[in-house]
């Protein structure tokens, strides 16, 4: 088999927020360890179509290029994941690439995700610390405990599993299961337990975990592995339990 | 006349560890902050520190004193960095950890539940507090929830996705304002500010390839040196020994691989060499990252002994229990497994020096201020604290320690400006009292057209400069008229000049605006990101493990052919909408700028010393180079004036830096 010299790229475009989508074909140069925000970057360095025609290179996010900053999360092949890691020696060739549309695309793969980070206010999401100052000394921590917190705090709010989940869009307020379970993480804090109830009346909320369908797509979209749907479960318990609390205390 | 805003407003440019600890300080004094930042806070750079922060916890039996961190980093940085400075870090860094414990960030515990320690290099103490091989991860998300808090009680103004242009200095020179522009809709502001804290990390751009992410362009810092900030010590560049070569990027295998007992070695005489070991029976594996370095390019280049006869060597983690590895630096194992396609839980990883941290940075003193008032910087920025080499995991303890420094020291300085402003704006309203009152008597005595004008504007005015001019009655009931010490305002005058009027705003924001539109209109032939390509590749070539004279020179005079070459950049994008592409070419200038500084202060360093190698001068002068690198820009001629300055060094006598090399 001839060795291969090029890939292909069909690229979904836009040139801005309320602008007709496009697609675009390029050709880049191919070698076994190309990953696809490294093709986006020889496309920057020649912006020139298949077809020949010279345009504006393609807009897209992207910082650490080591799968933990979750910038560059875009639809490679119709799956939502993070373009740094996705080899392009692994994937069906021409290599599709489209905006995450869950999110509002701004142009081109850029999309505006701000509405995972407001969400992240909602269900209170840090441990209300007195200050910054020397107060005390921390506490101690179950080992077990800390580190499942280790494993959900990897969470790099890049939004695949918001854009896996059938639950969020247009049709729902649901917030998405990213920050969701981000709340179990301050509830197994030692500190962060004391505001528990917030963050679980917060999840009570419309568009909170009622919103959850359990579709399961979140855990097999997320690329840190994640188990988030583990986490929704038992959020969905304690949620329950605050709700009884919530009736018997009143 | 400027308005005179009720509350102190600071400006933080990078949302990275250190920008945010600023960010937390100033809130917590009862500062307002605009926090700038290329991309959510969230995906700061700081996020890709892996192996973990120094801190003297001596949790482990093992005797580990802050005096111990304190010379460890004094010897490791080939005594180039200020003492007193270094003395301070690491005096506060257990007070740091214990603050990011309370913050949540899940440190990796020990059976009893407190804070697991590491080994790191070039200390010979477990000294290292680590969450799993995402250290710096972590802790920026524990500083991110913070900050986050802040932002919903109103004190932190977010601008995300706005990039730092320049700083707006007044007639007196000092900074009292900055220029940024939105990355989506183009839109140029001009922000009046009491003072700006750069946090905007490290320039590993400019070297092309290298582990920094590809907003670490050190962009920001090209830009306040064209405008007149110093920067200190920029030759020393620090070349991690153990990363994955890439062509996009070299992607980070961080230390604590040798931490948890990784081993480096090549096959030679066709058995296995572990050159490291056997040359530094003391340190091993875990020598300072500049010695590492050099070793194995020495082992590659020079006795050509590198893996299949490429540039790479093994590091070796396969006699480790897989359990336990996983345990401790499962993330970047992952990492590899998924980049290389080897799991190096079984086969010997292959792994090359790259280009990793700056630190030179900023000149800035021991509270952060630059050589311009009002304008600090802290974090990989700065200069501070690592002198000619940095010892792994210090980074994220400076980057955080500094945070803690330059915040209060902001807030000081951003109350002194409200002071004046306070002063001012009341010596203002009582002199044009005093006109009204004067206009009213003589209209009164003598009327006639233009005087009973005037009379009726005052009378509309009266009121409000009649109540100024009466003392302030507090709630209590007690008068208390404001204080003016003229002593006190001649002072501030004198430091803080005059506020930025709003002409002088918008002629800064105009003077970027029309920048910007001229970099739209640039239609050459040179496409800028081959630029760039180019740049790195000289910069990689001639500035890097090993240096010399000869090539350093040729190497300046082709950066700066760069520099020509980049008027005859032509941009395809000529929109008004999220244009990465003229953005690039604005940020590419600057780094253009800041490679010849590098370049320059390298050749001019005629002597070896931490990170810095020269085989024509292999030792280090302290008789001659004991001294900070000191570079001004020149205007005239676009490039770097070169000067040395004497630092502290008075608490640890210098001595050799062997680490016992056989």
């Amino acid at each position: 088999m001839a060795e291969q010299k090029t890939v292909t790229f069909v690229i979904e475009r836009q040139d801005g927020p309320d602008q007709k989508p496009y697609t675009q074909e390029f050709d880049v140069p191919y070698n076994p360890a190309l990953n696809v925000v490294a093709a986006l970057m020889e496309i920057q360095k020649n912006p020139v179509t298949r077809d020949g025609k010279r345009v504006a290179p393609v807009v897209w996010e992207c910082n650490c290029l080591e799968k933990v900053c979750g910038a560059c999360m875009m639809v490679i092949n119709g799956k939502a994941q993070q373009a740094c890691c996705a080899l392009v020696a692994q994937l069906k060739q021409p290599v599709h690439l489209a905006p995450a549309r869950t999110f509002p695309v701004i142009r081109d793969l850029l999309i505006d995700r701000t509405v995972m980070f407001e969400s992240l206010k909602r269900i209170h999401g840090w441990i209300n610390v007195d200050g910054s100052w020397k107060v005390h000394e921390a506490p101690r921590q179950n080992p077990y405990t800390a580190q499942t917190a280790y494993e959900i705090s990897h969470c790099m709010t890049c939004g695949c599993c918001l854009e896996a989940c059938p639950n969020v869009g247009p049709q729902s307020d649901f917030i998405g299961p990213a920050p969701v379970v981000q709340a179990y993480l301050f509830n197994i804090n030692p500190m962060g337990k004391y505001d528990e109830p917030t963050r679980l009346n917060a999840l009570m909320e419309k568009g909170g975990i009622t919103s959850c369908g359990n579709s399961q797509n979140c855990v097999q979209a997320c690329p840190k592995n994640i188990k988030l749907t583990t986490y929704l479960a038992q959020l969905n318990r304690d949620v329950n339990m605050q709700a009884l609390k919530n009736i018997f205390n009143n | 006349m400027a308005k005179a805003t009720a509350k102190n407003r600071i400006a933080v440019v990078g949302g990275g560890i250190s920008g945010l600890m600023a960010t937390l300080k100033i809130c917590e004094a009862g500062g307002e902050v605009d926090l700038f930042s290329y991309c959510p806070p969230k995906r700061s750079h700081s996020l890709c520190a892996q192996g973990g922060m120094n801190a003297c916890m001596d949790t482990k039996g093992e005797g580990d004193t802050t005096y111990i961190h304190f010379d460890d980093t004094v010897y490791g940085g080939d005594f180039l960095a200020d003492q007193v400075a270094v003395k301070g870090m690491c005096e506060a860094a257990p007070g740091i950890v214990e603050m990011f414990d309370r913050m949540g960030v899940p440190f990796t515990r020990t059976a009893e539940g407190v804070l697991d320690l590491r080994n790191f290099g070039g200390q010979k103490k477990k000294r290292t507090v680590f969450a799993g091989s995402t250290t710096g991860q972590q802790l920026l998300y524990a500083l991110d929830e913070q900050v986050r808090k802040w932002e919903t009680k109103g004190q932190v103004h977010t601008y995300i996705f706005w990039e730092f242009i320049k700083i707006i200095k007044n007639k007196q020179g000092v900074c009292r304002g900055m220029v940024a522009q939105n990355m989506n809709s183009m839109e140029i502001k001009a922000f009046r500010e009491d003072a700006v804290i750069l946090a905007t990390g490290g320039p590993g751009q400019i070297f092309g390839l290298c582990t920094a992410s590809t907003i670490c362009n050190g962009s920001a810092v090209g830009a306040v040196y064209a405008q007149g900030a110093h920067i200190g010590n920029p030759e020393f560049i620090q070349i991690h020994p153990t990363a994955i070569p890439g062509t996009d990027k070299n992607r980070l295998m961080s230390e604590a691989c040798r931490g948890e007992g990784g081993r480096i070695w090549v096959y030679k005489n066709g058995q296995p060499w572990y050159f490291l070991e056997e040359k530094y029976p003391d340190y091993g594996n875990l020598v300072p990252r500049d010695i590492a370095s050099r070793e194995i390019f020495d082992v590659c280049v020079n006795q050509g002994l590198g893996v299949d006869g490429e540039n790479k060597v093994y590091l070796d983690l396969s006699h480790i229990p897989a359990d336990y590895l996983e345990r401790k630096l499962g993330g970047i194992l992952e990492m590899y497994s998924e980049f290389m396609g080897q799991d190096p839980r079984k086969v010997p990883m292959t792994i090359y020096p790259s280009v990793h941290y700056s630190m030179g940075g900023i000149w800035v003193d021991r509270e952060h201020n630059t050589n311009i008032p009002g304008l600090m910087a802290s974090g990989e920025c700065d200069y501070q604290y690592h002198g000619a080499n940095r010892l792994g995991a210090n980074s994220l303890l400076s980057a955080a320690y500094s945070g803690t420094i330059v915040g209060p020291v902001a807030m000081k300085w951003a109350t002194r400006c409200n002071k004046l402003r306070e002063m001012e704006g009341w010596l203002a309203r009582k002199s044009k009292g005093e006109s009204l009152m004067a206009a009213q008597e003589k209209a009164i005595a003598q009327p006639s057209d233009s005087d009973l004008r005037l009379y009726e504007e005052s009378l509309k005015e009266a009121r409000s400069i009649h109540m100024v001019m009466q003392p302030k009655i507090e709630s209590d009931g007690t008068e208390k008229p404001p204080v003016i010490d003229q002593n006190n305002l001649y002072a501030l005058r004198m430091e803080m000049g005059d506020e930025l009027t709003d002409e002088e705003l918008e002629a800064a924001r105009q003077e970027c605006v029309n920048e910007f539109e001229n970099i739209l209109q640039m239609n050459g032939e040179e496409n800028a990101h081959e630029l760039h390509q180019e740049l790195g590749r000289l910069m990689n070539k001639y500035v890097t493990i090993e240096r010399v004279n000869k090539d350093l020179d040729f190497c300046f005079g082709e950066v700066k052919k760069i520099l020509a070459r980049w008027n005859n950049i032509g941009v395809t994008d000529r929109g008004h909408w999220a244009n990465q592409e003229a953005m690039f070419v604005r940020q590419l200038r600057n780094m253009i700028l800041y490679a010849l500084v590098i370049t320059k202060a390298a050749r001019m360093r005629d002597e070896s010393r931490g990170a810095h190698f020269k085989r024509e001068f292999p030792n280090r002068d302290d008789e001659h180079f004991m001294k900070i690198t000191v570079a001004d820009y020149d205007p005239k001629t676009e490039e770097p004036v070169i000067t040395y300055e004497d630092f502290d060094h008075s608490l640890i006598k210098p001595r050799a830096r062997t680490y016992g090399s056989k």
